[in-house]
């Protein structure tokens, strides 16, 4: 299958054509957010104050690299776990983000608010760090360095492959998937 | 009697912990190959084919399997005729574990306090240690390095003496149709049978020590362990979650005698990212 590619920052007509199960491939700037980072920038939206980064049209990653050896510009840098997410993503996607990505099954408000704002989940291969290192040019620490691994980058990628879980119209890869071959 | 230095554990915690991280065990990937042949989903034959080229990767790169480096999980198998010197057991194996996240560019995935402050411990210690005293005069020393996506997958019930075999199974294979398309499958599973609860916990621990496709000492829990794998792969969920036939490459249970009113089981899961590394002194 063909992949689509997507370069950052994108529109809502760049999502709205994309189906669960397309390979998609992610080129330029995206940005890593897990749990930590996700609290904190709920919590300024809730106190209707101005954020670390505008993430109007971007890309969210949810990843806590491993350091980078010496002359690498980064370590293993898979997906986590999406659904600890859930909870904050509604809000997130009020920001205007387009895409968010990570690995594993989310929540029935995670597709609400998918449609709702015209935006993606997508999923990158959990467990294939060292793979997904290589397609990472570089990282560059953006927002609270103090939360080290779950601090907020902003990543420099080329060719990042994933595969569209949830589309915007109640397309879901691991409801679907399951249903051809459980 | 032998001694043993404190320095020499931590030499060997630190080289194996970071072996386990780069290194994926042979068995492991030899699964990936023969799930390959098995796997029906294309989507799913890509998945298997990326975790081979990773492990590859992560091997020649000398860069983590995944950025997960895991809670350090150390079972200490320590000789009765052996006197430790120049330090405690459980200091020398969390400055090992130090040493290990960075000399290897590991990640530090501790925080000091579970419910409050949850501060990074910067040097992804303390290390959870199972130590066993056991005849002889050698320390053998096992590294499990454990993602949080897979361990927060597990379950652990007090089942009813009645529930039988037939009760661990279902407990078993609906812990993974809750939580399985999240742990990075194809998955696998250690059960721990028996004792109390604490005890069928580490059994749980310990079972995923076996290496996938050897048989167990007990032909019962062997025969149970294939139906488990038939009954999970049954689900659908495959590789990555995106839906297949391969969702389990491996279950393995450990036993233990239990009192007559009790029959506790732990399922513990394993991404497909199974790290683990040996060694004795």
């Amino acid at each position: 299958m063909t992949a689509v590619t997507l370069t950052p920052p994108l529109t809502a007509a760049d999502v709205l054509g994309l189906r669960a199960g397309d390979r998609v491939l992610v080129s330029g700037t995206i940005y890593t957010a897990r749990d930590a980072a996700h609290q904190r920038l709920a919590a300024l939206v809730e106190q209707g104050e101005e954020l670390p980064v505008d993430l109007d049209g971007q890309v969210i990653y949810y990843t806590g690299p491993t350091p980078p050896s010496p002359g690498r510009a980064t370590g293993a840098a898979g997906p986590t776990t999406s659904a600890r997410m859930d909870r904050f993503t509604p809000t997130i996607l009020s920001l205007g983000v387009r895409a968010v990505m990570g690995k594993g099954e989310r929540g029935e408000d995670v597709a609400a608010a998918l449609h709702d704002c015209s935006a993606v989940y997508l999923a990158a291969l959990g467990g294939a760090g060292a793979l997904l290192a290589r397609r990472i040019i570089s990282t560059e620490m953006v927002a609270y360095p103090e939360l080290g691994t779950e601090a907020i980058f902003r990543l420099q990628v080329s060719d990042f492959p994933a595969i569209v879980a949830m589309d915007s119209h109640g397309g879901d890869i691991f409801r679907e998937g399951r249903a051809r071959y459980g | 009697m032998r001694e043993v230095t404190a320095g020499q554990i931590t030499d060997l915690v630190a080289k194996l912990y970071q072996d386990a991280n780069f290194f994926l065990p042979d068995e492991v990937t030899t699964a990936f190959e023969d799930a390959l042949t098995r796997e029906q989903s294309p989507l799913g034959r890509e998945v298997l084919a990326s975790l081979i080229e990773n492990a590859g990767i992560a091997a020649s790169d000398r860069v983590p399997l995944c950025q997960d480096t895991g809670m350090a999980v150390v079972f200490a198998a320590v000789g009765q005729e052996v006197a430790i010197t120049g330090g405690s057991l459980r200091e020398a194996v969390d400055i090992g574990i130090d040493r290990a996240f960075r000399e290897g560019y590991l990640r530090a995935s501790i925080v000091a306090h579970p419910c409050f402050e949850r501060d990074n411990t910067g040097d992804n210690t303390p290390a959870v240690l199972h130590v066993e005293l056991v005849a002889g005069d050698r320390v053998n020393i096992t590294v499990l390095p454990k993602g949080a996506g897979s361990e927060n997958a597990g379950r652990i019930a007090m089942l009813k003496p009645g529930d039988g075999a037939a009760g661990l199974a279902d407990f078993v294979v609906e812990t993974v149709d809750m939580n399985g398309a999240r742990a990075c499958p194809p998955l696998f599973l250690g059960i721990g049978v028996g004792g109390t609860m604490d005890q069928a916990a580490l059994l749980s621990k310990q079972a995923l020590l076996r290496p996938a496709g050897a048989a167990g000492a007990d032909a019962g829990l062997a025969e149970l362990e294939q139906e488990i794998l038939e009954r999970v792969n049954d689900l659908g969920i495959g590789p990555g979650g995106y839906g297949g036939t391969v969702t389990c490459l491996g279950v393995t249970i450990e036993s233990y005698p239990c009192h007559i009113s009790s029959l506790p089981v732990a399922v513990n899961i394993q991404c497909h990212a199974a790290r683990q590394a040996g060694g004795v002194l």
